[in-house]
């Protein structure tokens, strides 16, 4: 088999980092997935607005209501991470402060994603 | 290289002295209302939580919401969660192939900003309708 590597990247022995463009396609999935999400999301709030505990409670624990909220808080936190690690991977290029930031992204965003889903879990379970 | 002047050709105009084509600014719009939507979670992730744990924690988010430092976060949020949106419907259009002529492309960036401030001043007016003018 031919070799197709040039003789400095056999050198370096530096390949490709693996993961090509899923990021990039996971960007577009989580983006056309977020468009009806995102307008369910703003009428599950526009009819929450200016309820008492028990009727916002009610609704956020009605099944469709609560299926709803968990796709779009699933898909949304994970469009932000990927997204705010192209912002952090274009504008920090120190290797030490770029890993520490992208790490701190995935954690803040695993967190919220987790809490907001616990959320609506513990709505809908009552538990 | 002892003595090479600086080029007395035109350079190009750096960005504090360009005057912005709609498109760029909607490009950079995006990154910023994708930024602030990202900080924007902890507002609804609070708001979940508090109507979660109780009456007490619903009524502690409630009195932050409806404050009128609350009302500016939730506006802008609205604002740029739609703007978003839309903006990423007019990326999804480019990705597909399609609307990069000159003239597509200032009335996609028109539609986008028109759109989310049309939408945004009119889900407010849905959203004080609804509430019966109270608040």
């Amino acid at each position: 088999m031919t070799e197709h590597r040039t003789p400095l990247a056999r050198v370096r022995g530096l390949g490709s980092a693996k993961s090509g463009t899923t990021h990039f396609w996971h960007q577009r999935l989580t983006s056309v997935a977020g468009v009806p999400l995102t307008i369910a999301f703003v009428l599950i709030v526009v009819a929450l607005l200016g309820r008492n505990h028990a009727a916002a409670q009610q609704i956020l624990a009605s099944p469709l209501v609560a299926i709803v909220m968990l796709l779009f808080i699933g898909s949304t936190t994970y469009h932000m991470c990927i997204g705010m690690q192209v912002i952090i991977e274009d504008y920090v290029h120190d290797e030490i402060p770029k890993l520490t930031l992208i790490m701190l992204n995935i954690f803040f965003s695993v967190a919220v994603a987790l809490a907001s889903a616990y959320a609506i879990f513990k709505l809908s379970f009552g538990v | 290289m002892a003595g090479s002047k600086a080029p007395t050709r035109p350079l190009s105009p750096h960005m504090q002295i360009y005057r912005w084509p709609l498109p760029m600014a909607m490009s950079i719009l995006h990154r910023i209302t994708g930024g602030g939507l990202y900080v924007g979670t902890l507002v609804m992730a609070w708001w979940l939580i508090a109507t979660a744990s109780g009456p007490n924690a619903y009524a502690t988010f409630g009195a932050f919401i409806n404050s009128w430092f609350g009302q500016l976060i939730l506006f802008g949020y609205t604002w740029a969660l739609l703007h978003h949106m839309l903006g990423g419907i007019r990326h999804l259009i480019w990705d597909a192939g399609y609307g990069f002529s000159q003239s597509e492309r200032e009335w996609l960036s028109l539609a986008t900003v028109v759109g989310s401030i049309g939408l945004t001043v009119l889900l407010w007016v849905i959203g004080y309708l609804s509430m019966g003018g109270s608040q």
